[in-house]
């Protein structure tokens, strides 16, 4: 007899809101290393974590409106892509590696960066543009993708991760 | 196994308490799910997203992940977490009476 009484059903753990919240700090510009970001950003808002991006460094590119849809990967310096080292700088490998990760990422229905931004914007998710990389890249706020919260320094940074779990990518 | 008795009818769920054998959903157990976590009502729009979530499951043998339903039937992540808010991906399966989805979009 397994039968249970109407009163005991079981109410799912996950029906329960969480206070957790996530920084993720993205500081690569190229598509290989956008993508852990964007991808652990997500899965947190689907877990109903308030989620927070900061963009500093080459991180700046993936939120930087002509260059987010141009990261490019390149197997200069990446021995995880087996190949020999002195085959890395010919010219025309870095547009090869980029055309057939985007393909591989595309197969395996994943947007490409604007639209992921546009997702995780949409989910809830902040974007912030970190103030130093900007003034060093001689950026203004209208280079900037629209999904961008704001331009924020080190300091505000702080204060915002306060009690929250960080990722540093 | 676990069982519950839901609308006067004995299903099997696991440990989260989502349904394991999609053959005993029916729409009303729906609606009685979607009150379990807090959705009172199930409009139009939700069954949309739950409709296609169970012909999906049919066809792919899988839970479709938010991505896949937003791409197939239309509807934004904006409003898909309007429908099922905070955890839109588990909370739709659920009330679909189907596996939590496993995709990582």
């Amino acid at each position: 007899m397994t039968s249970t009484m109407e009163s005991e059903v079981k109410v799912p753990a996950f029906a329960q809101d969480t206070d957790r919240r996530l920084c993720i700090i993205c500081s690569k510009g190229t598509l290989d290393m956008a993508y852990p970001g964007l991808v652990l950003a997500n899965a947190a808002l689907l877990e109903g974590i308030e989620v927070n991006l900061f963009f500093t460094f080459w991180g700046l590119d993936m939120i930087t409106e002509r260059r987010m849809d141009h990261l490019k990967a390149t197997p200069v310096g990446n021995t995880a892509m087996h190949m020999p080292q002195a085959i890395g700088p010919i010219p025309g490998m870095t547009t090869m590696a980029t055309k057939m990760m985007k393909k591989e990422i595309a197969k395996l229905g994943f947007p490409d960066v604007p639209e992921f931004l546009d997702t995780l914007v949409d989910a809830g998710a902040s974007l912030w543009a970190c103030q130093m990389s900007i003034d060093m890249m001689k950026l203004e706020a209208e280079d900037l993708y629209e999904g961008v919260s704001g331009i924020i320094g080190a300091s505000e940074f702080m204060e915002m991760s306060e009690d929250a779990q960080i990722i540093f990518i | 196994m676990t069982t519950a008795l839901l609308g006067g009818r004995e299903v099997h769920i696991d440990d989260e308490g989502f349904m394991t054998e999609p053959t005993e959903w029916s729409e009303e157990l729906s609606e009685i799910l979607a009150k379990q976590i807090g959705i009172d009502t199930l409009t139009e729009a939700h069954w949309t997203v739950l409709r296609f979530l169970r012909q999906d499951f049919e066809t792919e043998g899988e839970t479709p992940t938010l991505r896949r339903i937003s791409t197939q039937i239309g509807v934004s992540t904006k409003e898909l977490f309007g429908l099922f808010p905070k955890k839109p991906g588990k909370k739709m399966a659920y009330v679909a009476g189907l596996p939590k989805p496993k995709g990582c979009i």
